[in-house]
């Protein structure tokens, strides 16, 4: 078994009074897709924000490849805020995909996916240019390279936040219920985009209410509920034999709605 | 009383140069209302919570106040410490002072409306607060704010109109003094009415023509 890729341990998250994480303890295995489920308001999108650095945990720790992320915490809970640069060197081994895209609407797609190389690792203009496009062909939209934003559908839009992400060569990819803003049509092409990401041996951590996507692309599930992590292990386990009462009124949720050949 | 046009041909070369003060001042005024506003709203984003509400007490009194009090101010009031100013300059710092706090008033709520997942993404990537600033939240908000702030000027343009109280020889002091020399209050007045709303039409076309050319760079449908 080699190094997880992340490493959770202990993490809380409140916001005032409110707890949203209550110790959560999980490993992202190198190399897999790991979905996170459960119900709204379970805390599972708000985990994914935590391994972005989107929102700083109240106590815990996460490590990436080994290094922690944002705060450093001793045996005896003793915490510490990391260095900027360190941060920032350690949040680059993630991409963020986001339920809203936010792809910067005043960009084209190729200025989308290739403006934090030219900025932030300030590859050369041409360069980058044609890093991006390589990221595009990956996704599918080599040929919309030069539409805006508000010319592209949900799911093109979705798919150059993808390849935006892509263009860092991030060793981790985040993604935050990335088809629930789509319709129902569209949601097939951005599924697609990460079915290949994820045969690349990309590791992926995935909040999502595709349930059929979790079963049959997904290599460990994780069940939240009121902020706990319920449960955790492969779909097979996980979708054949619920066996936590909330896990199972939760996935009945879904066989109504026609999931039933997951059963 | 006849309406008869002739009066105001006359007087056109006369009409031209006062519309040619309003014209100016009034570019001059929203040009300088522009920056001026953009460099206030700006500060008061990003530059913490005292210039935020030292910046938005000035804001709040200049907003607060009409334009005509303000300019009586500045004009019959700035001698008492010592700013002894003509007309044109005074009515031309008046109109950019009023014009700026409206301004950055108009660039602050562009700000709030630029989505926050535009700068959570920007950040994901590794741009510094700078960074996001400038190639994100800058660019997006002046998208964001062209409408009303061609709907600004317009206003602007008719508040210029004020100036003509401190002698400024604008427009509408010059149309309302030919019309009272000539007993031709009525075709002064048309004349006028005919003339700013002229200029402010064609400042509206000019605005839709270049929020059309625009509209793709605005917001994406989620």
């Amino acid at each position: 078994m080699s190094v997880p890729a992340i490493t959770i341990r202990k993490l809380v998250k409140r916001f005032g009074e409110t707890t949203v994480l209550q110790d959560i303890d999980l490993e992202i295995p190198e190399g897999k897709v790991s979905c996170l489920i459960g119900p709204s308001g379970s805390g599972k999108s708000t985990l994914l924000r935590c391994l972005a650095f989107l929102e700083e945990s109240t106590s815990g720790m996460i490590t990436i490849n080994g290094e922690a992320l944002g705060f450093f915490e001793d045996a005896n809970g003793k915490r510490e805020r990391l260095p900027a640069a360190q941060i920032r060197a350690v949040r680059a081994k993630t991409g963020m995909v986001f339920q809203q895209f936010n792809l910067w609407p005043h960009m084209t797609a190729l200025g989308n996916v290739s403006e934090a190389l030219k900025i932030v690792r300030k590859v050369p203009k041409a360069e980058a240019e044609e890093r991006a496009m390589t990221q595009l062909r990956k996704v599918g939209l080599e040929n919309r390279a030069g539409h805006y934003p508000s010319q592209l559908s949900g799911g093109q839009q979705q798919r150059v936040a993808i390849a935006r992400a892509l263009a860092l060569e991030p060793k981790i990819m985040l993604f935050d219920e990335p088809t629930s803003a789509l319709d129902p049509e569209l949601t097939g092409e951005v599924l697609n985009v990460m079915r290949d990401l994820a045969a690349e041996g990309m590791t992926m951590v995935v909040v999502t209410h595709e349930i059929g996507f979790a079963a049959s692309v997904g290599q460990q599930i994780s069940f939240l509920d009121h902020g706990r992590l319920l449960f955790s292990g492969p779909p097979a386990e996980i979708f054949a034999k619920p066996r936590h009462p909330r896990l199972e009124q939760f996935l009945d949720t879904y066989l109504d709605r026609g999931a039933s050949m997951l059963a | 009383m006849m309406f008869d046009p002739q009066v105001i041909i006359q007087k056109l070369p006369e009409i031209g140069s006062g519309l040619f003060v309003t014209l100016w001042l009034w570019v001059a005024g929203v040009l300088g209302g522009v920056v001026a506003g953009f460099i206030v709203a700006t500060a008061r984003r990003f530059g913490g919570f005292v210039v935020n509400t030292l910046l938005g007490a000035v804001v709040e009194v200049l907003r607060g106040t009409p334009f005509l009090i303000q300019i009586f101010l500045l004009y019959y009031g700035g001698p008492f410490v010592g700013l002894m100013l003509d007309p044109i300059p005074c009515g031309l710092i008046g109109l950019t002072v009023y014009s700026a706090a409206y301004y950055s008033e108009v660039f602050r709520a562009g700000y709030a409306s630029v989505p926050h997942g535009h700068v959570e993404a920007a950040e994901c990537l590794g741009m510094t607060r700078l960074q996001t600033i400038a190639r994100i939240q800058i660019p997006e908000m002046a998208l964001i704010v062209l409408p009303p702030a061609i709907n600004l000027a317009i206003i602007l343009l008719k508040e210029s109109a004020v100036l003509s109280i401190i002698t400024v020889p604008e427009l509408t002091a010059t149309v309302s003094a030919i019309g009272s020399q000539q007993y031709a209050f009525l075709e002064a007045i048309f004349v006028l009415a005919v003339t700013y709303w002229i200029i402010v039409e064609l400042t509206d076309r000019l605005g839709r023509q270049a929020e059309k050319r625009l509209s793709r760079l605005r917001f994406s449908k989620a």
